[in-house]
């Protein structure tokens, strides 16, 4: 890659970086550039103060739009389509193998009221360890890690900012500490803190407990929690940082003037100034959150105590598409759901915040 | 002028008000400082204080570095338990080095367009960005591991490249956005008007200046690549899988004993070339997460 190379000595006008960033994408610019401007040369050049043309921005966009479209618009319609679908299996009146064909909501049914076939072709309750009689605990499971761990980052995150808006001396130390967990990645944390609670390991014996850490279902949500948070909240705290220095000072010193204590000043400034930001970390990190795979699959490899939606639909899915495609749309709304709930009422409007501090920053 | 006089006063109360404060304040402040080290550090420490001990030792809770062995690396590295470790952080840079490539090289132009023209359904395009970027990848599991069974991509890197080209595209997008509605683009209107096309312009003039930009956003999206795990579980064979899931699945000699020791090791392998990628440029990974964050 030829960016890398060109960016240590990128300071403006600088030759190397100059060549290095242009041969980043051959051919490109040229093309670009004559599609661009066919038809409307003499037009643009006419108007050229008011910058280039709307169709021109969508060209530019097209791109994005085809590999998003590619890569999530399409296997979305395919999810959709197959969960329609039964799967192929064995027809319970018939005893013949049957390829599938049209299943109605038949595969919703399945997850949401937890109903499997039985062996003379009725709708039972699904027998306990299938993954059917699983649906409910695993969303009970998913809501709590997200609840627990969002609520966690977001306070000490906060009090993380605090402190390093607070300390002049050793910042970019605390921000070099601050960055490690995020850096590492999310299957190496995951074995990390495998090795830091098995039996014999430093958590046992800091706190002197015997603890089956990773296999008893209350110690392994606690152990999934603490891994996640130890990892995500120096980025809460980071981000939160950024919102805390957008607040003047001098607000803090004529609060001061007025006779406002520490926690007045807390309260009645930092919060309400620094809430646009925290929305939108919040609404981000829960989207993250009710995502969670890594860490539980990793940490505690498969327990049933610690098994979120994403680990029942990878587990489905060599057992069946198609139902695995109805348990991956019904998850999919699930988070669009929360994600509507948040922006409607918490008024994380990520878009609109997005504009209006890009705006207030030029 | 007149009204700047007070300035030094004011600052010398402040000084003084300082002074008396030290104590208490900053006291609060050293612990949390610590407590914050601590938090970072410790585990990672605790991780690379393993990886060099004796295997033998591996639950010592000696605090500092005591039995010193490469053995764990040798572990770490060797292919006689089915591990390939070699390989996976082969594959890693493969797929994480194409994946930021082409990420970086379509989201330039999303990017320009989003922070320099003002069109007719930017919201929308703005609006999909942004919902992508907080896309569940689990909805994608099932079709995409059908869809690249019936045409074979099962274990080739591009079924794995090109999904992390979604993912990592609305990050690039953001962060890119952020940075170049920061640039001075006078310069580009000054070169337009010295004859240059609009693409010359922006190659030209805006890139170079835009590099540093570019390489932040190149690290976050690689980290963000490297860091996949749930798709690469799914889709990659031994030949092709990446660090994440090597390390996941990483076997011993008696599968009764977990090698805690060389697993250690293993993650210090991958951790510390992006741990000391990370304090090189930490000012500008700070200032690229917080520009796709905070901004976004």
């Amino acid at each position: 890659m030829a960016v890398p190379t060109g960016a240590p000595t990128g300071t403006p006008g600088g030759p190397p970086a100059r060549s290095a960033a242009g041969d980043s994408f051959p051919g490109r610019g040229p093309r670009d550039d004559g599609s661009g401007e066919h038809g409307s040369r003499n037009d643009l050049a006419r108007r050229r103060h008011v910058g280039p043309s709307s169709r021109r921005a969508w060209f530019l966009v097209g791109p994005t739009l085809v590999v998003l479209a590619i890569v999530i618009g399409y296997p979305i319609v395919r999810a959709v389509v197959m969960s329609l679908q039964k799967d192929p299996g064995l027809d319970p009146e018939t005893g013949m193998f049957v390829e599938g064909g049209w299943a109605g909501f038949s595969n919703y049914t399945h997850w949401l009221l937890q109903q499997c076939p039985s062996p003379t072709g009725a709708m039972i309750a699904c027998p306990p360890g299938t993954l059917g009689s699983q649906f409910w605990s695993a969303v009970g499971i998913t809501l709590f890690f997200t609840v627990v761990t969002v609520t966690l980052e977001v306070g000490i995150g906060l009090w993380m900012a605090i402190i390093m808006g607070s300390s002049f001396t050793g910042r970019a130390l605390l921000r070099a500490a601050v960055l490690i967990p995020w850096a590492i990645p999310t299957a190496v944390t995951a074995k990390l803190w495998y090795f830091i609670f098995a039996y014999d390991g430093i958590a046992n014996t800091l706190f002197g407990t015997h603890i089956l850490w990773t296999s008893d279902p209350w110690p392994a949500r606690v152990a999934v929690v603490i891994a996640d948070v130890w990892k995500t909240t120096p980025f809460m705290a980071l981000l939160i940082l950024a919102g805390l220095q957008m607040i003047p000072n001098d607000v803090y010193e004529a609060a001061k003037v007025d006779g406002a204590g520490a926690w007045q000043r807390f309260t009645q400034i930092t919060l309400p100034l620094v809430k646009p930001a925290l929305m939108v970390a919040i609404l981000f990190r829960t989207m993250d959150a009710l995502r969670m795979y890594d860490l539980p699959a990793i940490l505690t490899g498969g327990n049933p105590a610690t098994t979120t939606v994403s680990i029942l639909v990878v587990e489905q899915v060599r057992q069946g598409f198609n139902s695995a495609s109805a348990l991956s749309t019904t998850t999919f709304l699930l988070i669009f759901a929360v994600a509507f709930v948040l922006v409607k009422f918490l008024g994380a409007n990520a878009v609109r915040t997005q504009e209006v501090q890009r705006q207030g920053a030029k | 002028m007149a009204h700047r006089a007070p300035e030094p006063i004011a600052a010398a109360a402040r000084r003084v008000a300082a002074r008396k404060r030290f104590d208490a304040k900053n006291y609060r402040v050293y612990v949390g400082v610590v407590f914050i080290l601590l938090w970072g550090l410790a585990p990672f420490y605790w991780m690379v204080v393993t990886a060099f001990r004796d295997p033998d030792y591996t639950f010592s809770t000696v605090p500092w570095p005591t039995h010193l062995t490469l053995e764990n690396f040798q572990n770490a590295l060797s292919t006689s338990s089915g591990n390939d470790f070699t390989q996976a952080l082969i594959n890693s840079m493969i797929i994480g080095g194409v994946t930021t490539a082409v990420a970086l090289t379509i989201g330039i132009f999303t990017a320009y367009a989003l922070a320099r023209i003002a069109f007719r359904g930017k919201y929308v395009v703005v609006g999909i960005v942004l919902g992508a970027s907080m896309f569940p990848v689990v909805a994608l599991v099932t079709p995409l591991f059908q869809f690249f069974t019936n045409i074979g991509w099962i274990g080739s890197y591009q079924a794995m490249i090109i999904p992390n080209i979604s993912f990592v595209l609305p990050l690039t997008i953001y962060t890119l956005t952020s940075f170049f509605s920061d640039l001075p683009w006078e310069l580009e209107e000054a070169a337009r008007i010295d004859g240059a096309s609009r693409a010359q312009a922006f190659r030209l003039v805006m890139l170079p200046l835009a590099a540093p930009a570019l390489f932040t956003t190149a690290i976050l999206a690689f980290i963000a690549t490297v860091n996949e795990y749930l798709l690469a579980s799914q889709l990659s064979s031994d030949a092709t899988e990446p660090v994440t899931v090597a390390i996941a699945r990483f076997s011993g000699n008696d599968p009764h004993v977990v090698p805690y020791a060389a697993i250690m090791a293993a993650g210090t392998i991958v951790t510390v070339p992006l741990v000391i990628m990370v304090l090189l440029f930490q000012r500008r990974i700070v200032s690229g997460l917080t520009a796709g964050g905070v901004k976004s």
